[in-house]
């Protein structure tokens, strides 16, 4: 009779661990994380959107032969402020293409405008230009670190839903899908530049 | 004893879901508050940078780390240097208030690398700053002891506190520290909780268990929860370490804190 009744104490408790395992609560668990993660991403992005007003201003008076690039970085913000993606849409693909395309091409606006300030002493020495570099420079990171982190999160998330036991919980109780992941898309990023040396020798 | 086997073997499985193992890249241990890879700093530098390390965490809680890296293994000084933050937690758990300086005398880059909780102290501009008119300077000369010295005290100078400030924070965590070294008063109760009504009817009423069948299982499932209850609580208490790790001159730890990329990197 003892025996029996530690016996069952035993499964019953085991029991209840099991199905705690099984993924009612890590599914869950491990999807806020990454949408929390994903929140840290937009932020991230805002921030940079919210200092190019700032290198605009810098730049007016100073570069006027860089209008096309400025109007063009400009125009990049303003469409990559307006592509967000819901914390609720992080399982589509085509959203997070759209929405790493936007930045991406700021991000590549942004390189170009800077570079392009090089040839500029009179803002080389502008204080607050040399700020906000440092500024932005610090963003990048941030975004860097944040997408990595929320892509960790998705990916351990995604690991959570297809592994055993938990897939049990997360197919038969939440229903749940797979995350994507943010790739950076810039086109051709993958190609590196060709430097043509011979120009103006 | 079928229906009990299989149980058993899906509980087993599942019990085995232990906590998956991160590859990671290699960190320097964090031998204390200076740890200096690359052998750059003369003893005596290091015994003086130790001290207003020191300083600085008594009068603000803020943990700041000097380091020096012989390689950053290809990696970014920036990517390295969040990294290792996190790797050894420097900072409180909560406030996530460490920063570190990182020399990479080798690459000829230095950064430095600023926790969440301070990013809005020691900003980006701020950091890049101190980078280019405290430490570069004196590195392009060679005089890696001095930029170093020179750049921890501009940062400290951003990190100690106001007075008032400084007393407020002291005492919130020596207040933690008596919390978390306390009584765990959560555990008594439970075990008060779980003496009553489980181990006095056990003891007591042998006979009328048999009446109440589903009782007992009933009982079992409220007794394992308790049991995990206490083990939750029991763990909560023993969270040592974290807080104000080093405090009193002993070894250094960090504190849990976390980085997000904040700060700047500068080279030369």
């Amino acid at each position: 009779m003892n025996i029996r009744t530690a016996f069952r104490s035993i499964v019953i408790g085991l029991g209840a661990l099991s199905l705690a395992a099984c993924g009612i609560n890590s599914v869950p668990t491990a999807e806020e994380n990454a949408k929390a993660k994903w929140a840290d991403v937009e932020a991230q992005f805002q921030r940079r959107a919210n200092l190019i007003p700032n290198l605009v201003e810098v730049a007016q008076g100073a570069a006027e032969n860089e209008r096309a690039i400025l109007t063009e970085v400009t125009e990049a913000r303003a469409r990559a402020t307006s592509v967000n993606i819901d914390a609720g849409d992080l399982n589509d693909p085509a959203a997070m293409e759209q929405f790493a395309q936007a930045q991406g091409q700021l991000g590549q606006g942004l390189g170009r405008l800077l570079a392009s300030f090089e040839a500029y002493p009179q803002i080389q020495s502008n204080q607050n230009f040399l700020a906000l570099q440092s500024q932005l420079e610090g963003t990048e990171n941030r975004i860097a670190v944040a997408i990595r982190d929320y892509n960790e999160a998705v990916r351990q998330y995604n690991t959570t839903i297809r592994t055993f036991p938990d897939t049990i919980g997360a197919n038969i109780i939440h229903g749940a899908e797979p995350l994507v992941p943010y790739e950076a898309a810039t086109e051709g990023a993958e190609v590196a530049p060709t430097i043509d040396m011979t120009d103006g020798n | 004893m079928t229906l009990p086997r299989a149980l058993g073997l899906i509980v087993a499985a599942c019990a085995a879901l232990l906590a998956v193992p991160l590859a990671a890249q290699e960190f320097p241990a964090l031998t204390g508050r200076v740890v200096d890879q690359a052998d750059i700093l003369p003893e005596a530098t290091e015994a003086e940078l130790v001290q207003k390390l020191e300083a600085l965490e008594q009068q603000s809680q803020r943990q700041l780390v000097v380091v020096t890296l012989s390689d950053l293994q290809g990696y970014d000084i920036a990517d390295y240097g969040y990294q290792l933050g996190r790797e050894w937690g420097i900072g409180d758990a909560e406030r996530n208030d460490g920063a570190l300086l990182i020399v990479a005398p080798n690459e000829r880059q230095v950064r430095i690398e600023v926790g969440y909780g301070l990013e809005g102290y020691l900003t980006d501009a701020l950091s890049s700053v101190i980078i280019n008119n405290a430490i570069v300077p004196r590195f392009r000369d060679g005089d890696y002891p001095g930029g170093i010295v020179a750049g921890t005290d501009a940062i400290i100078e951003q990190l100690v506190l106001p007075e008032d400030q400084a007393r407020e924070i002291a005492a919130e965590a020596s207040e933690d520290r008596a919390r978390e070294g306390g009584f765990p008063i959560g555990s008594i109760i439970w075990m008060g909780f779980l003496f009553f009504f489980f181990v006095v009817p056990m003891l007591g009423g042998r006979g009328r268990r048999r009446r109440y069948g589903a009782r007992s299982a009933v009982g079992d499932i409220i007794l394992w929860e308790a049991g995990k209850a206490i083990a939750r609580s029991a763990s909560g208490g023993g969270g040592w370490g974290g807080g104000g790790g080093g405090f009193g001159g002993g070894g250094f730890s960090g504190g849990g804190g976390s980085f997000g990329g904040g700060g700047a990197s500068g080279g030369w």
